[in-house]
């Protein structure tokens, strides 16, 4: 097992004394660095492939199809299929579009989410840069993207695509809020903000455990940020066509398509190392974990697109301001209170563990209670109206 | 100060939602609709002007192109138009397989107008994929009856164009206690839904008078409290000799249609229960001659379609060909409230309302 464990970190050692025996060491690194951003770029476009036909493939077994079985064997070449038509598409750029602005968007939405890999730890030692504040890299970088949907939205000249455009500045800023205070709580958990500290004070419980309230919300947020379902407002088809990227076609779709999936892969990742305990667990080897945890987040965020209507745009503002930024708040709260007070370890954990479990079934309650009573209106206002028209 | 302006966007004629080719020119300020106006016509075809053209009997596969989603009912209601017309008795036979292909029919546009609507909703096809497996079932069944999948042209004036096949009875049977379970399982799975009731609870509100005042009718006015339904209102073919309710809501919003669309389907499910039962042996067609030479005079049939009150106006001049040749259009009637229903929502509601009052462009245009 420890042959498997540390089998990339073997094979990079390796590659390192191969390149030293004929290379001076600067050129040696040079290599090294390259080969290793090219691997993050390949695993990520790979990863890209499989997902989407994997989600073809999930949301048809949900809705009781096949999904994609034409293009050999169980239609696994479906994704490749999809990439070579992409490539031969003609590229349109729009008349009256901006046409530099039109060009850069997909590269700016791109950038930032390949960045983004360097401080993902697939493994134990397996990361691109460890970086000291890890977490405030993934925040700041996680942002690029509304820059890159606010410039296609405008550029394309296209008032769906404005639309979308808008939306999607709403929806990611506030949505940045309370994925920010959740990963605030880890942080406080953890006394850490590099990703491989995150991991390793993961090593007895992981966080999940100890406050759930805080993967809620992070897990509630970050499909918020991907755009996915119940969250898909800034490329919902049935109301805005595709929202900001509707003028494009051909590579420039395939880039924003890319973004969307090597997004999909992060914040699962993400979701896996902040609070699934990242690539700890025993038998198995470690980027093997960290895999089969990130696939388990994706299939669960799949199974929610395949299941779930969209919320409305006035509902979902509403959701982030008045739900998820006060209880992500209160939560941080409680862990900085809990973590002063309590010194035993796992009394403290106890005590996090329910005090969130109370804080989310008040959360919940109250919710229920504003929900009842706003339909309890809405029944009141037909009665009234049927009362009306019989009385006249 | 901020200056803001409104803008004008343009939704179809092609669009992923307007479940056809309809279009609405929409007025949005930010997200905010402050004038809609619905235009219609990119699939006029002309057909009442084309059935004047022809014998009474060459009309009937016209009327399968007008609401292509239940085109039994609309066989139906033109059968019904031309046997007044010419004074036609139909066999009990006949009158019972006519009600079960046309409460079958309800329940396949029930299930796509639930279906369609929640892909407005934006649940990714999932429901309506269950809503197109069941549908399947049904469409084998007519496949059986008349070998066609969708244009059925099965009631025909006189009675139906062929007699049950032996297999088809106990198929049907077999099928009750299946769609029962699949109506349940709707009810099950998506009413208590969340996101569903936040985003359909008060939306859309239709008040009773004014569904009344634009004659609005099937589902859409019984969600709004009006007790309404031709086929106890004003019974035709052999629907006073069924035990069957009409349900209404009250809330008159998109929930209550989608509650009363359920409702309705256990109705339905409860009158082909005893249609099957009580079905009799005998003939299952008047003959008609295919030259049929009403007398002169005029007639108007309706009945309680899917989607509404379908009506059909027959004016003869004693020729073969009938003189005026007119449809009472449920889907063009009830989309005329569609502007005071959406007014003040925000746009993802007002695709969703047009979802809920579940139309057919192919009716409207005609």
């Amino acid at each position: 097992m420890q042959i498997l464990d540390d089998l990339w970190i073997k094979i990079a050692m390796w590659l390192r004394g191969l390149f030293d025996s004929f290379l001076p060491p600067w050129a040696a690194q040079l290599v090294m660095d390259v080969l290793g951003i090219l691997l993050l770029i390949v695993v990520g476009i790979v990863a890209v492939l499989a997902f989407t036909y994997v989600e073809r493939k999930i949301i048809a077994r949900v809705g009781d199809r096949y999904g994609p079985n034409r293009a050999g064997p169980f239609g696994v070449f479906q994704a490749l299929a999809d990439a070579i038509k992409m490539l031969t598409k003609e590229d349109v750029t729009p008349t009256n579009a901006d046409r530099w602005m039109f060009l850069a968007a997909p590269i700016v939405i791109i950038i930032p989410a390949v960045l983004l890999y360097a401080v993902l730890p697939f493994g134990r030692g397996m990361i691109g840069v460890d970086l000291s504040i890890g977490v405030v890299f993934i925040v700041a970088m996680g942002a690029i993207p509304i820059l890159s949907m606010l410039m296609a939205g405008w550029a394309s000249n296209n008032k769906y695509a404005l639309m979308g455009g808008f939306r999607a500045v709403n929806q990611l800023l506030s949505y940045e809020v309370p994925m920010v205070i959740a990963l605030l709580t880890v942080v406080l958990l953890a006394g850490t903000m590099s990703t491989v500290g995150i991991v390793e004070a993961q090593s007895s419980v992981p966080f999940i455990l100890v406050s759930p309230v805080a993967f809620l919300v992070y897990f509630l947020a970050g499909l918020a940020e991907l755009g996915r379902t119940p969250f898909d407002l800034l490329e919902a088809d049935s109301e805005i066509v595709a929202g900001y990227f509707i003028e494009y076609s051909g590579m420039k779709f395939a880039l924003f398509f890319l973004a969307e999936f090597i997004n999909l892969f992060l914040v699962a990742g993400m979701i896996t190392t902040l609070f699934l305990g990242g690539w700890q667990w025993p038998i198995l080897p470690s980027w093997l974990w960290f895999f089969i945890k990130t696939f388990a987040v994706i299939f669960f965020i799949m199974w929610i697109r395949s299941t779930f209507p969209r919320l409305r745009v006035d509902q979902l503002l509403g959701f982030a301001w008045k739900a998820l930024v006060p209880l992500s708040l209160v939560n941080l709260f409680l862990v900085a209170l809990i973590s002063k007070l309590v010194e035993t370890v796992w009394l403290r954990t106890l005590i996090m563990l329910g005090s969130n479990i109370i804080l989310l079934a008040a959360a919940l309650l109250i919710m229920g209670r504003l929900f009842q009573k706003r339909e309890a209106k809405a029944r009141a206002a037909g009665e009234a109206a049927v009362k009306r028209y019989y009385a006249s | 100060m901020l200056k803001t302006e409104t803008i004008t966007v343009n939704v179809g004629p092609q669009h992923p939602s307007t479940h056809g080719v309809f279009r609405m020119i929409i007025t949005l300020d930010g997200e905010t609709l402050v004038d809609l106006k619905p235009m219609f016509g990119y699939l006029h075809r002309g057909l009442e002007k084309i059935s004047e053209g022809r014998t009474y009997l060459q009309a009937v596969p016209l009327t399968d192109r007008l609401d292509y989603l239940c085109s039994m009912n609309n066989n139906h209601a033109y059968a019904i138009a031309v046997e007044k017309l010419a004074d036609i008795q139909v066999p009990p036979r006949a009158e019972y397989i006519r009600v079960i292909v046309a409460e079958l029919n309800r329940l396949i546009n029930h299930m796509l107008g639930i279906g369609f609507m929640f892909n407005e909703l934006g649940a990714w096809y999932t429901p309506v994929v269950y809503a197109f497996r069941e549908r399947e079932r049904i469409m084998d069944l007519f496949e059986m009856l008349c070998g066609s999948r969708m244009m059925y042209n099965y009631v025909r004036p006189g009675g139906v164009s062929a007699d049950l096949p032996d297999e088809f009875l106990p198929m049907l049977k077999k099928m009750l206690p299946h769609l029962q379970n699949y109506v349940a399982e709707t009810r099950l799975y998506l009413s208590q839904n969340e996101i569903f009731r936040a985003r359909a609870v008060g939306i859309g509100f239709l008040p009773a008078d004014i569904a009344v005042a634009n004659s609005i009718t099937g589902p859409v006015l019984r969600a709004s409290g009006v007790k309404y339904d031709v086929r106890k209102a004003e019974p035709y073919s052999i629907y006073d000799q069924f035990d069957f309710e009409v349900p209404t809501q009250m809330a008159g919003d998109i929930y209550a249609r989608y509650l009363q669309r359920l409702d309705e389907m256990d109705e339905s499910l409860k009158i082909l229960r005893q249609a099957v039962e009580r079905i009799p042996d005998g003939e299952v067609a008047t003959k008609v001659p295919a030259r049929l030479r009403p007398p002169k005079g005029e007639a108007y049939a309706r009945i309680e379609a899917p989607k509404g009150e379908l009506g059909f106006y027959l004016v003869s001049d004693g020729s073969t060909n009938p003189y005026r040749w007119r449809c009472r259009p449920t889907s063009l009637i009830n989309l005329s409230a569609l502007r005071e229903m959406c007014l003040g929502h925000k746009v993802a509601d007002a695709v969703v309302i047009l979802g809920s009052v579940d139309l057919t462009l192919a009716e409207v245009d005609r």
